[in-house]
Order: structure tokens, then C-alpha cells, then sequence
């Protein structure tokens, strides 16, 4: 098969994109039309995007990667960046994921934002608008192929992650110190912000070094050996490490790695839908799909000098380190988005950190099981509290005074033996959490956590942390099961539940398809009994990437990989199948076996309290105090700061009394100190003159009145009437003038400016009307 | 290529739409907005001349730059402005804030 149709990746961006110009400008008053365009163009690119990546797959060994021709797309003086489509196997397998999960995401959306029903969304197809944008962001972020359209395109996805995690952004809680969604919007975007500053500055880098952004000419052997090579700045330190980790910066930032990792437990303030689309599948994702993109910058280094570099260990250990510590924070978490948030920072640290120790193919293989497995948990845990909501409103229609108390429809701890109530919703969100926790041989995310922990194998630390923290997730996953679905329910509203429409449960039933099958392309072929059923194919075209892109070097230095085909382990499949299934056992026996009565306290909490461990608990359930040290540190530090150049021009308020009154006065600071100063030195010099004035001046003049009136009393009657006259008449003249100009100072700047315009207006014409006039003269 | 004088019509009705903004909207923040688009239409022309007519030297862009610049500043000051307003006047709606009245 040719290569021609990979050409059509050029569309696929392109569809979600007019989607998003046409539903605000034409359609957004009819919100059935709008969400049918929006899930149209996103099923238009999901077929666009199937042929590019069953074309990819089947194109001979060696083909890609595919660039097509390129266009000329942005000056800057006389540089020229041409934009093309890059189809390589990551970008192909992301290509296979995205549209797929965004489409189940858009129809479930629709049953989500209660269409059709008395409680829609007033700002319906706003919402599809912002999602269509996002699926661009994302989508363009994949096909393209340089480095600045990645930023660009990184950046939309920004925007879009404030605009949606602050959709209700009108939403106010009883408790002050529950995050708004406004405020969840603003810090997701400040603090992803702060990881896109480093990208930006490891891109003008790049560019500063390379001369070029394509990936094309910095994955190439020479520009990498060049990199790997050359000091930075004569610090010894190599440039590709450099630029490497301050690309990493990026990923810190987007996938939430520690320490930046704090908005996105909070951007569970955004409906479900987008919790799923941009905090599991998506968004974070892009962050560690930019570590697969530009891995052979990170490899450089050890492929082309043959040191042990130190980022790597960086990015492994920051990745082992997340993964563990956001495990803690899950099992203490009680909001069912919050624990699947804590899931995804530690799951996106396995990425990582398998990514740090040269595991290319585990980490993008985590990544494509994990988007489906986790919007799938998202999406069902969006129909429990959608449930939860309308159970509330129906349990409590009568009595109108409970409506007065809030309730937490997110709270596991209202829930409780929802299993019954809701049964479509029950079996997706199990399967999808049995692949989270990685239930041995059948679900998705065994085989490629198990990729993951056959390959860093032989880093021991790293290995002990990820395992320990499958353990952990095997049991909070369990936990969170059984304190939603298992025993009785726990309120009115879990009793009251109903069944969620076809619209959400049916993305469900298809999304926890892939859960469990996905993970059937990647079984390792020498693992024996069932290995080579299946042939390892993800293998094979993800790791081709790096054989047919000229790094074959690279294939040798990740080591791991070659090691994996060659012989099994028993050791490590093993080790993570124990602890995951110790996991999930330990979690039913603590909350399956008894389950939790109402206003029982968690049994961890309990047994914890009991051997004065409590603190621990609440600090896990605290996030570790990361919010508030931030809030002490820097956002404190900037109020600090605003409030110093504040006082630099005011001074501080202090409380002053004022005839009996306390008011508020500022002392001077220093700008107006200075004014004071200037003041205060005219009023001397006045004092001067005044004194001169008086006693100089003033007799000068009374002499010269003196000798005036003797002269004018002749000329008495001339002044009066001729002279008077005179200047009365031109005050009179001067207001009958002044009357009709002023109506035109009307005070409203409007009119001002209406008036400089017709003035301009008229200038033009006469301008043109001189110069056409000019050859006639 | 396309022709110059389609971005230089762009850029005018561009610049016209923001003025009628400016004229017509009473909300003072939707006037700002009209302001910043009569300053991207100024934009389009600076870039378009830049490209068709210079396109060895950067200046173009470059001047497009420090408009975003000021427009920045601009948009700064005037929706101080606008919440200062709000504070002591408690209205955003221009028409009634005459206080330059003679």
C-alpha cells in the first residue's frame, strides 16, 4: 500500500476545528444542531484518522516515518517554518486513541449536560464549542511536524482546560475553602503555565542551536551527535540534557508531575466529561507523548558519549517518586473524581518513569491502555454522580427544606450499594477498575504495567517504588468500588439513584471494550504458555520507531527493550501480579467484606487512629499540605510583593481617629513622599513671594492708585459707559457663542469619539480629495 | 499569492467593525474589545505591507509586536479603569458616567 492516503491526516484536525468556528457564530441557538456537528466532525476525523492508522500499520517495514509535502506557513524576517504532516508509529498509535476516546467522550457529554430535559446546561453549546477546540488542540498536537506547531497546538489545549474546568464558573460552595471552579480554572492553567515556560525556553534553545524545529532535522544523527556532544555554556553539562529537561519542564507542567502536580485534583471542577477528556485521556497524556516525541534528544547523551547522564535519572526518579506519593494521597481520598484523580498523577508517573529508564515502547504502551481504561472510570463515575444529583432531587422533591442543606453528590461516602441502582453503570467502571489495578491476564493495564515493570527490572529502586505503588492502587481502587457499588446505600439520594440514559452508558459498554482487549496486542511473545498467540505487534511497530529513524544505537542503550525479547523474567510478572492482587484482596477484606454503614468511619482512618498514625491519615487526605505550602509560599509572595510596590507608591494604610471617627488613611510612601517634597518646596518659595508682594509690591501699586484716582475721576462717566460697555459686550458675545458649543462637551467619550472620527473621516476625504486634484493644478 | 488588497480589505473592515464597536456599545469592556480590534486590524495592515513590500527586513512584524505591546498596557490600564469605575460609580454602561460634563 502507498503512502498517499496518509495524506488525509491533514484533515483530521481540521473537521473539530470548523466545528468550533461554525457552533458559536451560526448554530449555537439550536443545541441539537450544535451537538451534531460537534459529534460529527469528531466521527469525520475518527474515520480519517482509522485509515491513516490502518494504512501506517500496514505499510512495509522501513516506510515510515512518513512526512508529506509541506507548505509554507509562518515568516519571521527572512526564516521560513514549513508546516507538514510527520506520521511515525507514535504519532499513528495516538492517532488510533484520541479520536476514538474524544468521539465516546462527545455523545456521552450529551447525556451529561441533561439534554432534552429540564435541567440542560444554559450554556449547552458553549460547552460542545469548547470541546471541539480541545480535540483540535489535541489532534494537531499529534499530526504535525515540528516542535512550534506541538507548542502551539499545547497551548490551545491550555486555553481549553481553563475555559471548561471553569465552566460553571458562577458555582459557589458553602465552605470557603472548597475551590471554586472559577479559581480550579485559574490555577490549572497558572501552574501548567509555570512547566510551559521551560518548554518555551528549551524550544528558543533549540531553535538557537539547531536552527530548525522540524523533527526531521533534530532527530537527525548528526544534529543529535552535535547536541550530545557541545557543552552548555562551558558548564560541562551537555546541551541535549539541558534542553531535554527543560522540555521536560513542559511535561512536569501538563502531565502534573510532582511538584507540579496540584491543579489537577482541583480540575475536577469541570463537568465529568471534560475531567475525562482532559485529565485522563488527553491532556495529560500530551505531556508524556511529548517525552516518546522527543526521546531520542533524551537518549543522546548515553547513545553518543557513552556517560551515564543525569536527567534521565531525573525524569525516572520524578516519575517513580510521583507515582508512589499520589498512591498515599488516593487512599485517604473520599470525592470519587478526587481518588481517580490521584490515580492518574500516579499512573502518568509510571509513564514517566518507565520513559526515564529508556522504556520507549512500555511508556507509550501504558499510555494509549491507560487513556481508555481511565476515561472509562471517569465516564462511570461521571454517571454515578449524575445519578447521585437526580436521586437527590428525587428524594428530597417533598420535603423542601432538605434542599436548604448542601449535598456532595461527590462524596463515596453518601453513596453506597449502587451496584443494583445502577447496573450499566456498575460493570464498565469495574472493568475499567480491575485494568487500573491490573487484574492479571485478561484486562489491559496487567500487560502493559507488567511491560513496564519487566523493564525497569533492573533498576531496582525504581522497580520496588512502581510495585509497591500497584499494590497501593489495587487497593484504593477496591476501596472506591466498594464504597460506591458494594453493601446498602448510605443516603436517601444513593436509594433514589436512577440509571443513567443510553447516551452515557453506551460510550461506557464500547470504551470498557478497549479496556480489556487493548492490552492483547502488547503480550510479550516469549512468555510462556499463551505468549505468541497474539504476536507482540505493538512491539514491533512502536519500537520501529527508533530502528527505522536512525537511531538504532538508541534500541541498544534502552537496553530493556532488546533484553525483553530475548528472555523472560519470571521475577518482576510475578512481583506486580502479587501485588495486585494482594492489593485488591486487602482492599476487599478492609471494605468489601462488611461494608460501610452511614456515619461509620473508614476503617484505614480508624486502624490508623488507633496506632497514632491519625496525623498521617489526615495528611494524606490533606494532599500532603502541598496546596496550602503554595498558597503560604507563592502565592502569598506574590500579595507580599504587589502589596511592597503598592506601598512604594501610597504607603501603608493605618487606622487613624478623625473627629471620633476610625477611618483608613494611608501615610505617605515614597512616590508620594517625593510629590509632598515638591510641594512643599513651592510653598516655601510662595511664602517668599508672598512676603515681597505685600510689603513691595503692594505699596508700589497703592502709590500708583493713588495718583490713577486723582486722574480718573474725570474720566469717571467714559469708563463707565464706553469701556464697560465694551468689555460687557464681549462677555455677552463669548457666552451667546459658548451656549450652543457647549452642548458638544457632554461629558459621554462616546461622543468625543465619535466627533475624532467624522473629523478623521473628513480629513481623509479631503486629503484625497487635494491629492486627485493635484495633477489638474 | 493573494493579492494585497485583500488583507488591506480585511484589515478595514476589521477596523470598522472595532469602531462601531467603540461608538455603539454601551458596555465599557465591550468597547475596550472594539479598541482591540481596531489595533489587530492595524496589525493586518502592518504585516500585509511588511510581507508584500519588505519582506527581507522584519520591521513589519516587529512594529506588530509593540502594538500587541501597548495594546497589552492598554487593555491593562482600561479595565482598571473599568473596575475603578465599578467601585465608585457602581456602572459600566458609559452613558452614565458623565463626569467630564461642561
Amino acid at each position: 500500500m502507498s503512502t498517499t492516503l496518509l495524506n488525509l491526516a491533514w484533515l483530521i484536525p481540521l473537521f473539530p476545528f470548523l466545528a468550533f468556528i461554525i457552533v458559536p457564530l451560526v448554530t449555537y441557538r439550536n443545541r441539537k444542531l450544535s451537538h451534531g456537528l460537534v459529534v460529527g466532525a469528531i466521527a469525520i476525523a475518527f474515520l480519517l484518522a482509522q485509515i491513516v492508522f490502518w494504512t501506517a500499520v500496514t505499510l512495509p517495514e522501513g516506510t515510515l516515518p512518513f512526512e508529506s509535502k509541506s507548505i509554507h506557513w509562518l515568516s519571521a524576517g527572512v526564516e521560513r517554518f514549513r508546516l507538514a504532516v510527520y506520521i511515525d508509529p507514535a504519532t499513528a498509535i495516538m492517532l488510533f486513541m484520541v479520536p476514538l476516546v474524544c468521539m465516546m467522550i462527545f455523545i456521552y457529554a450529551i447525556g451529561y449536560m441533561n439534554f432534552g430535559t429540564p435541567d440542560e446546561d444554559k450554556r449547552y453549546s458553549r460547552f460542545f464549542a469548547y470541546l471541539s477546540l480541545f480535540a483540535t488542540g489535541m489532534l494537531g498536537m499529534v499530526v504535525f511536524n515540528n516542535l512550534l506547531a506541538f507548542f502551539i497546538f499545547w497551548e490551545i489545549m491550555g486555553t481549553c482546560s481553563y475555559l471548561l474546568i471553569g465552566f460553571w464558573y458562577e458555582k459557589k460552595y458553602p465552605d470557603p475553602n472548597k475551590i471554586t471552579p472559577k479559581e480550579a480554572g485559574l490555577k490549572a492553567f497558572i501552574v501548567t503555565k509555570i512547566g510551559d515556560l521551560f518548554f518555551m525556553i528549551g524550544l528558543a534553545l533549540l531553535y538557537a542551536k539547531v536552527g530548525s524545529l522540524a523533527y526531521r532535522d533534530i532527530f537527525s544523527p548528526e544534529t543529535l551527535e552535535y547536541l550530545a556532544t557541545t557543552s552548555f555554556m562551558g558548564t560541562g553539562f551537555p546541551l541535549a540534557a539541558v534542553i531535554a529537561l527543560l522540555l521536560f519542564g513542559g511535561t512536569v507542567g501538563k502531565s502534573a508531575q510532582f511538584p507540579l502536580h496540584t491543579w489537577l485534583p482541583d480540575a475536577m471542577e469541570g463537568p465529568t466529561p471534560v475531567s475525562a477528556l482532559i485529565h485522563a485521556a488527553t491532556m495529560v497524556s500530551a505531556g508524556v507523548f511529548l517525552v516518546v516525541r522527543c526521546f531520542p534528544l533524551f537518549v543522546a547523551v548515553e547513545q553518543y558519549t557513552h556517560i551515564e547522564p543525569i536527567h534521565m535519572a531525573i525524569v525516572a526518579g520524578i516519575g517513580a517518586f510521583t507515582a508512589i506519593f499520589s498512591s498515599f494521597i488516593a487512599i485517604a481520598q473520599d470525592d470519587v473524581k478526587g481518588v481517580l484523580a490521584f490515580s492518574t498523577i500516579s499512573q502518568l508517573g509510571y509513564m514517566i518513569a518507565a520513559l526515564g529508564v529508556g522504556a520507549y515502547v512500555a511508556g507509550a504502551f501504558h499510555l494509549i491502555t491507560h487513556a481508555f481504561f481511565k476515561s472509562l472510570l471517569f465516564l462511570s463515575s461521571g454517571s454515578v454522580i449524575h445519578g447521585m444529583e437526580h436521586g437527590h432531587h428525587h428524594a428530597h422533591k417533598d420535603h423542601k427544606e432538605h434542599e436548604e442543606k448542601w449535598f456532595n453528590p461527590n462524596d463515596m461516602m453518601n453513596m453506597g450499594g449502587l451496584a443494583k441502582r445502577m447496573p450499566r453503570t456498575f460493570w464498565p467502571f469495574l472493568l475499567g477498575g480491575l485494568a487500573l489495578s491490573g487484574f492479571p491476564l485478561i484486562t489491559a493495564g496487567f500487560w502493559s504495567k507488567d511491560e513496564i515493570l519487566a523493564q525497569v527490572y533492573t533498576t531496582p529502586i525504581v522497580f520496588w517504588t512502581l510495585t509497591i505503588a500497584a499494590g497501593m492502587t489495587a487497593f484504593y481502587t477496591m476501596r472506591q468500588i466498594c464504597l460506591t457499588f458494594a453493601g446498602e446505600p448510605r443516603t436517601e439520594a444513593a436509594r433514589h439513584a436512577p440509571e443513567s440514559v443510553p447516551s452515557m452508558t453506551v460510550p461506557l459498554a464500547i470504551l470498557a471494550f478497549f479496556a480489556v482487549t487493548l492490552g492483547w496486542v502488547g503480550i510479550p511473545e516469549n512468555l510462556p504458555g499463551i505468549g505468541g498467540i497474539i504476536p507482540n505487534w505493538f512491539h514491533h511497530f512502536v519500537g520501529s520507531t527508533i530502528e527505522t529513524g536512525g537511531h538504532e544505537h538508541v534500541l541498544k542503550v534502552a537496553g530493556h527493550l532488546s533484553e525483553a525479547v530475548h528472555g523472560f523474567e519470571w521475577a518482576p510478572m510475578l512481583l506486580g501480579m502479587g501485588f495486585g492482587l494482594g492489593g485488591l484482596l486487602l482492599g476487599w477484606l478492609v471494605y468489601g467484606r462488611k461494608p460501610l454503614k452511614a456515619g461509620q468511619m473508614d476503617p484505614v482512618e480508624a486502624a490508623m487512629r488507633k496506632v497514632w498514625l491519625g496525623w498521617l491519615y489526615e495528611a494524606m487526605r490533606n494532599r500532603f499540605y502541598f496546596d496550602e505550602l503554595y498558597q503560604a509560599t507563592f502565592v502569598k509572595g506574590s500579595i507580599w510583593l504587589a502589596d511592597v510596590f503598592d506601598a512604594f507608591d501610597y504607603g501603608q494604610p493605618v487606622k487613624k481617629e478623625i473627629e471620633g471617627e476610625i477611618v483608613l488613611v494611608r501615610n505617605h510612601g515614597v512616590v508620594d513622599g517625593l510629590v509632598n517634597l515638591f510641594g512643599y518646596i513651592g510653598r516655601l518659595l510662595s511664602d517668599v513671594a508672598s512676603w515681597v508682594d505685600v510689603n513691595i509690591v503692594d505699596a508700589l501699586v497703592n502709590l500708583a492708585g493713588n495718583a490713577g484716582k486723582f486722574a480718573s475721576i474725570g474720566l469717571d462717566s467714559f469708563d463707565f459707559k464706553i469701556v464697560d460697555g465694551a468689555v460687557n459686550g464681549v462677555g455677552a458675545v463669548t457666552k451667546a457663542a459658548g451656549r450652543p458649543l457647549r452642548r458638544i462637551q457632554g461629558g459621554l467619550v462616546q461622543n468625543y469619539l465619535l466627533i475624532a472620527a467624522i473629523m478623521v473621516l473628513g480629513l481623509v476625504v479631503t486629503f484625497f480629495v487635494i491629492i486627485f486634484q493635484m495633477p489638474q493644478m | 499569492m493573494i493579492p494585497l488588497e485583500w488583507y488591506l480589505l480585511l484589515a478595514a473592515a476589521l477596523f470598522c467593525m472595532g469602531l462601531y464597536g467603540v461608538l455603539s456599545r454601551r458596555n465599557g469592556v465591550a468597547i475596550l474589545m472594539g479598541v482591540e480590534l481596531m489595533l489587530n486590524a492595524v496589525n493586518i495592515n502592518l504585516v500585509a505591507f511588511w510581507r508584500y513590500t519588505e519582506p527581507a527586513a522584519a520591521t513589519g512584524q516587529a512594529f506588530a509586536l509593540f502594538v500587541y505591546a501597548v495594546a497589552a498596557a492598554e487593555a491593562a490600564v482600561g479595565l482598571a479603569l473599568i473596575i475603578a469605575l465599578w467601585r465608585t460609580r457602581n456602572t459600566v454602561v458609559l452613558e452614565e458616567i458623565d463626569l467630564l460634563k461642561g
